[in-house]
């Protein structure tokens, strides 16, 4: 899968507060969140992104609350993946849980800068950086998670095993 | 070579003699857990597994404590959808608004929580249940799903960290306080995908509402759980409550850890957690000169009849400043009985605090507490995130139960000895 799009930068220690305050946590309606993605980090984030666009953070992007909330917002929001040095646990999971790709990378979170064009590699991590000629690899994804991308999210891939097993 | 309890747990749910850090394993989990917020999501997965039931009616246990309350209509409806779900399926521990607590305050009062369990919720603070000897870790709402279905869960094996506590309590100091400066020392991705391990002659000597707080707080420190090996204090806890058997494992001498930290809290005194992140920690002596407009008193942090004990001693015979709201949560119904019994609602109300249901409401800026534009909160709670408690703009600071009550009756971040 190639993702491509404009980077946009935020920091370290990005939580899931800032990524969908909790006030919005009365619905789990996907439209409805992703209006109010990284609002309170930046109150215009939504309407200025395009479709594709990508998200560069520093270390432990997605700390905090366990809200899977936070990667459907940005995933229907229209956000293609999400680089950063590193993700905090359940963030982690999560975004893989329901197919929102993620890449953890030092050199790229660095190198990037807000508005570069980026092209991503999906199934080899190869990131691109278009508007500096740069080109940057993100740790592999462990296999198991792999499955479950190729399974199309953790449901359909325990509904397989459940119908599998009768 | 040795095993962690981790290990441990985590091998005995996979039906596997010895697991080692990285190793992924299927484990069986013993019980699951679910919110008003995260279950709507979990439920709508759920449905589209394929199986009818859950896998087990009593094991798999939904609290509606976030907005409710029903704190508004779309609340209301994602209540609902939790409300009929249990229904539905016939399960036996589902806690209606009257009955309910905070969740990580009302498991393992209940007994639905205990030593040697595998649990998953679908709440990041599920760590809490560390403080049994559980293997307790925060997920989504897609692998609660998957969990309900199946009864079980794949994990990493996580590396393990010790932080071992030994000297002589300060007084005023508590649990809070030993992991806010745990974080504050290591930062809060400091134990990212690890599991800590709380242990040294202090921790023993801490009772189990102490123990919950720091376990509780694991996560703020980037960790998967935050364990504590059981003792006699667990077995006094759990005696009498625990509703399904359970297993006391303790560390081998020759486990391996990550890293090993020694921490003598002789020198610690309270600490405050300044905004935005729980890693901002100062000893309450450089933070007295921070005025509040609101102090938050309970969650699943320090909502526990311990907790309240120490705020009234603190409130006793006192006012809160004339500028400052303090909103006390009791974590269950039945701390919040005792808490009548023993008179401690009597001395918050003549103090001028509001005595609230349990619920999670203020403590992520949902409801029942919600702070305005620049407004300034002290809370005994386990974030100050930008936003966290209302307004992108407005401001908390984290501390222990006391040193917020005695920064409501000064109407500044105060030492419980400037009050008593």
């Amino acid at each position: 899968m190639q993702l491509s799009g404009a980077a946009w930068k935020f920091g370290s220690d990005i939580d899931t507060d800032l990524i969908i305050p909790a006030r919005y946590l009365n619905t789990s309606d996907p439209a409805e969140l992703a209006k109010h993605c990284m609002e309170d980090a930046d109150p215009e984030f939504y309407s200025k992104i395009n479709a594709g666009d990508v998200i560069v953070a520093g270390k432990n992007f997605g700390c905090g609350s366990s809200r899977e909330h936070a990667p459907i917002a940005i995933k229907a929001a229209g956000i293609s993946c999400v680089i950063a040095k590193s993700f905090a646990r359940i963030f982690y999971r999560n975004a893989f849980n329901i197919g929102l790709p993620i890449f953890e990378c030092p050199e790229a979170a660095e190198k990037i800068q807000p508005g570069d064009r980026l092209e991503i590699d999906a199934g080899s991590g190869l990131i691109k950086n278009l508007t500096r000629d740069e080109s940057y690899r993100a740790a592999p994804v462990p296999e198991f998670m792999q499955q479950i991308i190729a399974a199309g999210g953790l449901i359909n891939y325990v509904a397989k095993r459940v119908k599998k097993n009768g | 070579m040795g095993m962690t309890i981790a290990e441990k747990i985590l091998a005995a749910h996979s039906g596997k003699e010895f697991v080692e850090p990285g190793e992924l394993v299927n484990a069986k989990v013993d019980t699951v857990l679910g919110n008003d917020i995260t279950a709507p999501v979990a439920i709508r997965e759920f449905k589209k597994i394929g199986v009818d039931k859950v896998f087990d009616k009593d094991r798999v246990v939904l609290v509606p404590d976030h907005f409710t309350p029903n704190k508004d209509i779309k609340s209301a409806e994602q209540a609902k959808i939790v409300r009929d779900f249990a229904r539905e399926q016939g399960l036996t521990n589902y806690f209606e608004v009257g009955r309910m607590g905070i969740e990580h305050c009302l498991l393992p009062e209940q007994g639905l929580v205990g030593p040697g369990d595998v649990v998953i919720g679908a709440d990041s603070h599920t760590c809490t249940y560390g403080a049994l000897g559980a293997f307790a870790t925060g997920v989504g709402s897609t692998d609660l799903a998957a969990a309900m279905a199946l009864g079980e869960t794949w994990f990493k094996v996580p590396e393990s960290i010790k932080f071992v506590y030994y000297g002589q309590l300060n007084p005023w100091v508590g649990g809070k306080d030993l992991i806010l400066y745990t974080i504050g020392r290591i930062g809060v991705d400091g134990a990212l995908y690890k599991a800590m391990e709380f242990t040294g002659p202090v921790i023993r000597q801490l009772s189990m509402d102490g123990r919950f707080t720091m376990s509780n707080m694991a996560i703020e420190a980037g960790g998967k759980c935050g364990l504590i090996e059981p003792d006699e204090t667990t077995l006094a806890y759990v005696k009498g409550r625990a509703k399904f058997p359970y297993t006391f494992y303790k560390s081998d001498d020759d486990a391996k850890y990550w890293e090993v930290y020694e921490f003598d809290v002789s020198r610690i005194e309270p600490q405050v957690a300044f905004p935005h992140l729980p890693e901002n920690t100062r000893p309450v002596s450089e933070a007295a000169h921070v005025k509040i407009d609101q102090a938050v008193i309970g969650s699943c942090t320090n909502g526990r009849l311990e907790d309240l004990r120490l705020a009234a001693r603190v409130l006793a015979g006192k006012k809160v400043h004339p500028e400052v709201r303090c909103i006390i949560f009791p974590g269950t119904q039945e701390i919040y009985r005792q808490a009548v019994k023993e008179g401690l609602v009597e001395v918050f109300i003549d103090a001028g605090a509001a005595v609230s249901t349990p619920t999670c409401g203020p403590c992520l800026g949902g409801h029942m507490g919600i702070l305005a534009k620049g407004e300034r909160a002290i809370a005994t709670t386990n974030r100050n995130f930008v936003g966290r408690m209302g307004h992108p703009e407005s401001e908390v600071y984290l501390s222990n139960p006391a040193v917020a009550a005695a920064s409501a009756v000064l109407g500044r971040i105060a030492s419980p000895e400037e009050v008593v």
